[in-house]
């Protein structure tokens, strides 16, 4: 039973609902009394825009579904109706696949804001691990849906994607066998990645994006400055004395945020929808074919630093373990980092110095996963790869050999 | 309820076969789910090996059958053919067939079990595309040192009459030997590995 009259006084309509469900309680809970620290600055947008881009990809997916066709003879064919003869069809694919680079673009500022400001310190261990298995997940939704459409880059990234597990001994082939249902990519290959791309795989992900946010609202935001509001509350109200109302405060903040990423999406979307073919390849625009593969099978931008890592490495095996390494490493980093501090604001010069490297080696590694291999990419994705895993791995070593400045006992915010 | 007379051990006991049965149960249950995940009846039979009578094989000729959806040739190589392997050995990428483009009883400079017999797929493996058999020598539009062999019209790979790739072309391995085993002298049975029953 709940408790009848509800804590919130609440009446009529909302009263009824309240005294039966807490719909008052999450809104206070999740908005108007969820106090967040108030210097958030630019970096803040990236998750409120996360979870706008998987609304555009939920909602543009659920009508693309009505009119794709998950079968390998026609999905093609039905691709193509869509654009040319569905009303706004074209939009509703294009919404759907810069969607997905959005996604990708968001996500990995969303996640580099966790790492300028050690978001993942405790208490946040878990809503980073949420994160990263949000990523991991995204990951697979990615690969699946840019199988979906069964162009010839579809096929062949198909292809060589799930050739990777054949790598493992013993079992490799078989393995390779049992993913696709078949000998090679085919028919039944599409139609279980279809059903994964639209249900499973949806669901887990709103499922964790949910146990993110809860995860996220228990232990309250971290902030550029990376110290915890909760130390100084009012004495009268327990509310933090950094902390303002998600709602209104943030809430409108990230219309304005909204509103510029909005430009820039529907910009693409209305006028470069392929992106010069670095959001959708060439190749992807003739149908697939198993005689003819792609002069360069390259996989989609976001997955160009992996693939970049998988290439560096000479031995089959050893790259794909690699690449799976660069994934699995991002979900230890709370563990990794013992700083005293957690923002980089208050780190030494070692952290900035690895942080800087680390970036300019993904950015490297992305650029070069998308070319074709030539021996100066080679090297360069090589030296890449040993940033890459060197500041993940040395950071127990350089967060505490350096010296780091003191944090301040609130946040440093100058009131606009 | 009283909980006097409770028997720790016998609630354990209970507890973990109750979790052990169940564990049990969820297995079986899982089973079907993944093995329904295995090729389809329709996608074995069409994935079975093939059966090749060479019997009518004259030296020199090549025939074609399609095996999972791609082309395999068998061409009987004549005594000159075998012989003009070695030649060829300095101009190759990969002579000694180290890349796993074969099977282990293919790795040997004929790329095959019985010398004057290739088993190959016939695409190359730059794009594909399907090389054409160019036996005739010397020709020296192809290269200075032809000693017959495969050439892709698409973008110039050149193999020798193994399938192994010349140096300094596009495509980056040996064309690929599928596996295959004689059932008898003039059959081939291509898609079953040589030794399996």
């Amino acid at each position: 039973m709940a408790i009848v009259p509800n804590p919130h006084k609440t009446t009529g309509l909302l009263g009824w609902i309240d005294d039966r469900f807490p719909l008052t309680k999450l809104y206070k809970d999740h908005l108007s009394e969820y106090y967040a620290p108030k210097n958030f600055n630019f970096w803040y947008y990236f998750g409120s825009l996360a979870l706008l881009v998987l609304v555009n990809q939920l909602l543009t997916g659920i009508w693309l579904v009505m009119h794709y066709k998950p079968e390998a003879s026609i999905a093609w064919d039905s691709v193509e109706a869509l654009m040319r003869d569905v009303p706004y069809g074209d939009l509703l694919r294009y919404l759907h696949s810069t969607g997905a680079s959005a996604f990708f673009v968001v996500v990995f500022l969303h996640m580099y804001r966790g790492l300028l400001y050690g978001s993942y310190r405790k208490p946040r261990e878990l809503v980073w691990l949420f994160g990263a298995l949000i990523f991991l997940v995204l990951m697979a939704e990615a690969f699946a849906g840019y199988v979906l459409p069964w162009g010839n880059m579809s096929y062949w990234g198909a292809s060589v994607i799930i050739n990777l597990f054949g790598a493992i001994p013993v079992i490799g082939n078989d393995l390779v066998i049992w993913i696709q249902g078949d000998y090679f990519p085919s028919d039944a290959t599409l139609g279980r990645l279809f059903s994964l791309h639209v249900i499973f795989l949806p669901f887990v992900l709103v499922a964790l994006v949910v146990a993110h946010l809860i995860a996220l609202h228990e232990v309250g935001s971290n902030n550029p400055d990376g110290v915890e509001i909760k130390k100084h509350k009012d004495p009268k109200t327990g509310i933090p004395l950094d902390g303002i109302p998600f709602h209104p405060y943030y809430t409108v903040k990230d219309v304005v945020g909204v509103g510029v990423f909005l430009i820039i999406f529907l910009g693409i979307v209305f006028f470069a929808p392929d992106g010069g073919g670095w959001l959708l390849e060439k190749p992807n625009f003739t149908p697939a074919n198993p005689m003819a593969t792609p002069e360069h099978i390259t996989p989609a931008w976001y997955f160009g630093s992996f693939y970049a890592m998988l290439r560096a490495v000479p031995d089959k095996l050893l790259g794909v373990l690699t690449m799976g390494a660069a994934v699995v490493i991002i979900f230890f980093v709370p563990w990794l980092d013992r700083s005293p501090v957690k923002s980089i604001r208050y780190k030494g010069m070692l952290s900035k110095i690895a942080l800087t490297l680390f970036t300019i080696s993904f950015v490297l590694l992305s650029y070069y996963g998308m070319q074709p291999p030539t021996p100066v990419g080679t090297w360069v994705s090589r030296v890449g790869t040993v940033i890459y895993f060197a500041y993940f791995l040395l950071m127990p070593w350089y967060t505490r050999a350096e010296k780091t400045k003191t944090e301040p006992e609130r946040v440093t915010h100058a009131a606009h | 309820m009283s909980n006097q007379g409770v028997d720790p051990d016998r609630r354990r006991f209970l507890t973990l076969s109750t979790t052990v049965v169940g564990g049990v149960g969820v297995a079986a249950a899982a089973w079907p789910f993944l093995a329904s995940l295995k090729p389809s009846e329709r996608a074995k039979a069409l994935g079975a090996p093939v059966s090749v009578d060479i019997t009518h094989l004259e030296e020199g000729q090549k025939l074609t059958v399609a095996w999972r959806g791609k082309p395999v040739w068998v061409v009987k190589r004549t005594p000159e053919m075998v012989a003009s392997l070695a030649k060829v050995t300095g101009e190759l990428r990969d002579a000694a067939s180290a890349e796993p483009q074969q099977p282990e009883y293919a790795k040997n400079e004929a790329r095959a079990i019985k010398p004057e017999i290739l088993v190959m797929v016939g695409s190359c493996t730059h794009l594909g595309c399907a090389p054409t058999f160019r036996p005739d020598h010397p020709a020296p539009e192809v290269d200075a040192n032809w000693q017959g062999g495969f050439y892709c019209p698409c973008h110039g790979s050149k193999f020798d009459l193994a399938g192994r790739v010349y140096k300094g072309v596009p495509a980056p391995l040996n064309m690929a030997v599928p596996p295959h085993r004689y059932v008898d002298n003039n059959t081939i049975l291509v898609g079953e590995d040589q030794g399996a029953a």
